[in-house]
């Protein structure tokens, strides 16, 4: 009898279980079509000429739509592997500073005790709550000063400083969950600090880096305000900047719109590949005990 | 091999705690010293400035006959093995253990020997491979143990090394520790807060509670001659029965009238404590107290009387094959029962 009922009370709570799992997918699978619908109209009309992408935004690329001239147009006018290169080095060395200096500053605010701690973790994370482009008039002058219009430094330099508050800020958090014992022991074993923190800390904090550097990675790749403002040269151009030479004022080349919009997610989404498996490792590290 | 000394040794925090009262103690060489208290009573604190990972505020901390207050944790020459084992995770169970070691420079040959030699010791040489995620809790402890061994330090310091393990491992362990400790004949420095692994594995033990240390012995010494009533209640399983009583004329009374005997007052009167273990008296029909049993333990090997005397709380033990039943009986005091203590500030009497 309590076998029946602890039975069919198991069976009930199963068939709850796939349902609530259905609904679940159904949301996700939903939200993913949302998310992922401009990207493949991008995708698609990228592969049509102008009068496919105008008269049939929806339909596949096929016969007479399809059309490989916006890509032609991209590799041939204009400089785009300079501007990738560009945007793959600022982006790269600003994730490299953002995650080196932002680790270094959360280890020191979780691991020391001195005088003055709290006032300047609260100073490093202030950051989060003003806009860094609030700033763009002062940060131009200063690049002025400083003779970096129109490099590269002067973004990367821009970025680091706008990502480092998040970085801080999670880092920190994620830090003081860190066993102190381990630390000691690494000093015992006769580690100096700086290696304590390289060699020690920052493979335990992988998962954490990860999941910081594809948050900080997306904005910086997509910005166009300060490469716009600070570096547009046409030797210093990003892809998002470069891109805009194809939005004239009466005519827009949409192949070539569409085309190297194509070819720039590719670099950010295998940069997502690179840190993805790291990044789930991250998430789940709270629930599975490892 | 080395002896360790404090002497006055004393710890303020920062914000004006005191952790450690002046404390001055030797361990002699090739000694295991347990470090009891319950938590809070400043044993790691003190343990944490022997390694010196902690200031020492006061006082001069020595490891063998250097003074080692000004001298970095790596240059002391001890190994440290912590509650939850501090293995690199990253690392395999070979690299764990040889750290140390090459971060000290040894030749890998050498490391790798060392590494094996201590890795048969402790039953480990199929796991060398493994991530410190593979092993289990058990494993994990000797792995630390074996990172502490390789070092051939001069002293061993346990920072409640067993109380992650479950109860049966944890035995198994105590076990190992001491037999692995008296066979490399390294001085040793363990802090538990579990009295029966004090008194099981030290040769040594100093009660700590509240910052001070309230005594200092073999374990026989502070089992059988506790300082103050803190150790009486604090060691021993169960605890000993502590009753409030009354000295005057040569003898101690309980409030119900009862004299205590055996009890030597040494021209003491007024309030006293007098403290009887669980297991130093029996049931007896020429006894001279009474005890009112209201629930029985049964322990297996023995049984748990629990009750009341003139009032107040008091346990017996009795063996297995004693007949017990609650109600009213007459215990009878085994010779040098009685401990008699202060009753304001505790500290034992004669």
């Amino acid at each position: 009898m309590t076998d029946m009922t602890s039975d069919s009370r198991a069976r009930s709570s199963r068939a709850k279980g796939l349902s609530t799992k259905f609904a679940v997918h159904a949301v996700l699978a939903g939200y993913t079509l949302i998310a992922i619908f401009p990207v493949i109209l991008v995708v698609l009309n990228s592969f049509k000429n102008r009068r496919g992408i105008f008269t049939d935004p929806l339909g596949i690329p096929a016969g007479e739509t399809f059309s490989m001239e916006g890509y032609a147009t991209v590799l041939t006018e204009g400089d785009f592997l300079t501007y990738f290169s560009n945007s793959l080095i600022v982006t790269v060395s600003s994730l490299f500073l953002i995650l080196l200096l932002g680790a270094m500053a959360a280890h020191a605010l979780a691991e020391y005790r001195f005088r003055l701690n709290t006032f300047i973790g609260i100073y490093l994370i202030l950051g989060i709550m003003v806009p860094i482009r609030l700033g763009t008039v002062a940060i131009l002058e200063l690049m002025v000063d400083l003779n970096l219009v129109n490099t590269l430094l002067a973004l990367i330099l821009v970025y680091t400083a706008s990502g480092l508050p998040v970085a801080v800020f999670i880092l920190t958090e994620f830090m003081r969950t860190l066993s102190r014992d381990i630390k000691d022991c690494a000093r015992v074993d006769g580690l100096s600090e700086y290696r304590i923190f390289f060699e020690v800390v920052v493979p335990l904090i992988r998962p954490v880096l990860a999941t910081v550097a594809v948050f900080s990675m997306i904005p910086i790749w997509n910005d166009l305000w300060f490469p716009l403002i600070l570096a547009s040269g046409d030797a210093t151009k990003t892809v998002t900047l470069g891109v805009q030479q194809f939005i004239g004022q009466y005519t827009v080349n949409w192949s070539a719109v569409l085309a190297s919009l194509s070819i720039a997610i590719l670099p950010v989404l295998g940069l997502y590949a690179l840190f993805s498996r790291q990044l789930i490792a991250g998430i789940t590290s709270g629930a599975v005990k490892g | 091999m080395a002896q360790v000394t404090l002497n006055k040794v004393r710890k303020v925090y920062p914000n004006g705690a005191e952790a450690l009262e002046p404390s001055t103690f030797t361990i002699p060489d090739g000694e295991l010293c347990v470090l009891v208290g319950p938590s809070g009573c400043g044993k790691s604190t003190m343990l944490r400035m022997v390694a010196g990972l902690e200031d020492v505020t006061e006082g001069e901390i020595s490891i063998g006959d250097r003074v080692v207050n000004d001298i970095d944790p790596a240059d002391r020459n001890i190994a440290m093995v912590f509650q939850n084992y501090a293995l690199y995770p990253h690392m395999t169970v070979a690299r764990n253990m040889g750290y140390g070691l090459k971060n000290r420079g040894m030749d890998k040959g050498q490391i790798a020997e060392k590494v094996r030699e201590a890795a048969q010791m402790l039953n480990l040489t199929e796991f060398l491979d493994r991530k410190p995620s593979q092993l289990s809790g058990g494993q994990r402890q000797r792995v630390a143990m074996g990172r502490a061994i390789v070092r051939e330090p001069d002293l061993f310091l346990f920072d409640e090394p067993l109380s992650n393990l479950d109860a049966k491992l944890r035995n198994q362990m105590r076990i190992e520790i001491r037999a692995l400790q008296r066979r490399l004949g390294t001085t040793a420095m363990y802090v538990t807060h579990d009295q029966v692994e004090a008194m099981t594995m030290a040769d040594r033990i100093i009660v700590l509670s509240n910052g001070h240390i309230e005594q200092i012995g073999t374990p026989a010494e502070i089992y059988s001659n506790p300082a103050s009533t803190f150790v009486a209640a604090f060691m021993g399983a169960p605890p000993m029965n502590l009753l409030n009583a009354e000295a005057g004329q040569g003898r101690v009374t309980l409030p119900g009238g009862e004299i205590v005997p055996q009890a030597g007052v040494n021209g003491h009167a007024g309030a006293v404590t007098v403290g009887i273990r669980p297991e130093d008296v029996m049931p007896s029909p020429q006894g001279d107290l009474t005890f009112n049993v209201d629930i029985i333990e049964e322990l297996g090997a023995q049984r748990l009387l629990h009750g009341q005397m003139a009032g107040q709380a008091f346990s017996v033990a009795v063996p297995k094959d004693q007949e017990a039943a609650t109600g009213e009986m007459r215990l009878a005091l085994k010779p040098g029962a009685v401990h008699l203590f202060d009753a304001d500030e505790g500290r034992r009497l004669g």
